[in-house]
């Protein structure tokens, strides 16, 4: 069974939760940018939460499937057709031998997840299905690869399709940030600056990280290169802050002044270039 | 205890962070991986990842934790270190490089820059028992630490778009293999013919925290010799334990 890629698209590529134990080697996480929406998209379908989708990013692609299979599509607003109807997000729908489901572009966010029901079975690396060159052979799909998919498993009683998307918190612009490991090297009046006011996406985003498009000036000792997580904000000589993703590297030489929480990490991977978002300093909770 | 005692503190909420001193110390590094095995063997149960670099150890909680404040205490307990009970099980690698002008695109530049023949510059690369300290930058790319003063040169003024797998390159005071192709501004000397990272692999490198490496000059004819085994899997990497 197996879905051919027509048409890539702008960036589509296979990811799961990403790969763990293999930072001592330099190997990135990788994996969703956004994992609200892609456990939405498997749990759909009636998969578990963490099996590995399609993610799309702003132009989508043509897809055909050579087989019948259950696929849901999750993300804030896209236009989509099956053979030239229109689908709609958020709702699984069935597809046969020949279907051509085209995503054409996303109106709201920038990702998209599609899941298939029973998931998709193309190659592991370093345990995980990611797509991240050079672990796997290219980071995105290409023209007329074929994903292969696992046999149609019966899930009838487990989808879940009255299944709540919380699309609204999308809308924020705030991004929650504990403390990073140099934080305690600002200063009053640059923390200050830090949280008043809102930054802009710039151009310079992608799935390692995500540059801000206004630059502070940096007064900041350099430090040695140090451990670094997708979430960590680091604070460059050239006054820029740089927000890691999942492709981040494993290790980095700026200043790590912020760290995301989990859910801003997938609020911030939904933002585009021109959007704003504001940094919240929250506390190490209890 | 030669050094104080480090920093622990929450990296968000999924990780503690353990930072040391910011110096580039041997010692430093054995001990840090004392530290690291006695967070790897205290937390069997529970699924963590931990990595270091010079100074720092990352304990990254895969499966969820309720609030990472309750871990930090217990990590406060793992610092203490017996070395005679403990040892680290680590090895000394050896591999080979041509320091061919084919593969060395900078030798002539180092010779200039640095004043030294290229012979020379063989010897003194070849004279280190390097100790590598971490992985990081790129899968695979090891951060070496001995490299001998005489050859420091900064990096090339703009980075080639493209430098080969296996090119050995020096970028300030350290040096490095490339373990795949990549866009690198380093100061190429040489070519490693063997594969330092393999994904098809479980352990996708022989290498980890501690090792020693040696590198040994080989000429063009033993190069492609090497590398014609290495693609028919049949190279031994010379490689001893040794206990730390």
């Amino acid at each position: 069974m197996s879905i051919k890629v027509k048409q890539p698209g702008l960036l589509t590529s296979i990811q799961d939760f990403g790969r763990t134990g293999f930072a001592s080697y330099g190997v990135p996480q990788s994996g969703v940018m956004d994992r609200y929406s892609a456990k939405i998209a498997n749990l759909l379908v009636g998969n578990t939460e963490y099996e590995a989708v399609l993610e799309i990013t702003m132009m989508g692609p043509t897809l055909v499937f050579e087989e019948e299979m259950l696929v849901a599509l999750s993300g804030l607003e896209a236009s989509v057709t099956l053979n030239d109807k229109k689908i709609e997000l958020l709702r699984p729908f069935e597809v046969k031998n020949g279907d051509v489901l085209q995503i054409k572009q996303i109106t709201k966010g920038i990702r998209l997840y599609l899941a298939v029901n029973s998931g998709f079975q193309t190659d592991m690396k370093l345990k995980s299905r990611s797509m991240y060159e050079p672990i796997t052979k290219t980071s995105s799909l290409q023209k007329g690869d074929l994903l292969h998919i696992a046999g149609y498993r019966d899930t009838k009683e487990k989808t879940f399709a009255h299944l709540k998307y919380e699309a609204e918190k999308y809308a924020s612009e705030a991004i929650e940030v504990y403390p990073g490991p140099e934080f305690d090297f600002l200063t009053d009046a640059m923390i200050d600056k830090l949280l008043q006011p809102k930054f802009s996406i710039s151009k310079n985003n992608s799935r390692m990280a995500y540059q801000l498009e206004e630059t502070l000036e940096n007064n900041l000792r350099p430090i040695l290169t140090q451990p670094v997580l997708p979430g960590t904000v680091q604070f460059t000589p050239g006054g820029n802050l740089m927000i890691l993703m999942r492709d981040a590297q494993t290790t980095g030489g700026y200043p790590r002044i912020f760290q995301l929480t989990e859910e801003s990490i997938n609020l911030l991977a939904q933002k585009k270039q021109g959007d704003s978002i504001q940094f919240q300093l929250i506390n190490y909770g209890w | 205890m030669k050094y104080q005692k480090p920093s622990i503190q929450a990296f968000g909420n999924q990780a503690i962070l353990l930072s040391w001193e910011e110096i580039i110390e041997e010692d430093l590094l054995y001990y840090l991986l004392q530290v690291k095995k006695n967070i790897q063997n205290y937390y069997i149960e529970v699924e963590v990842e931990v990595i270091n670099t010079y100074n720092s150890l990352l304990i990254n909680y895969i499966s969820t934790i309720n609030n990472i404040y309750d871990e930090i205490p217990v990590v406060e307990k793992l610092i203490f270190v017996d070395y005679e009970q403990q040892k680290l099980q680590l090895h000394q690698f050896t591999l080979p490089v041509c320091y061919d002008e084919k593969f060395g695109l900078d030798l002539a530049e180092l010779s200039k820059q640095n004043d030294l023949e290229i012979s020379e510059i063989i010897q003194l690369h070849t004279q280190p028992n390097y100790t590598i300290f971490f992985t990081g930058f790129l899968p695979g790319f090891l951060y070496l630490g001995g490299l001998d003063k005489k050859l420091h040169i900064s990096r090339k003024k703009s980075p080639r778009l493209k430098v080969e797998k296996g090119e050995v390159g020096i970028g300030e005071k350290q040096t490095g293999i490339y373990p795949q192709i990549s866009a690198g501004g380093w100061q190429l000397i040489g070519n490693c013919p063997v594969s330092i990272f393999d994904v098809e692999n479980e352990k996708p490198s022989p290498f980890q925290a501690g090792d020693k490496l040696k590198f040994e000059s080989v000429s063009l004819e033993e190069y492609q010799e090497i590398k014609n085994q290495v693609e028919e899997e049949n190279y031994q990497l010379k490689k001893e334990v040794y206990e730390h």
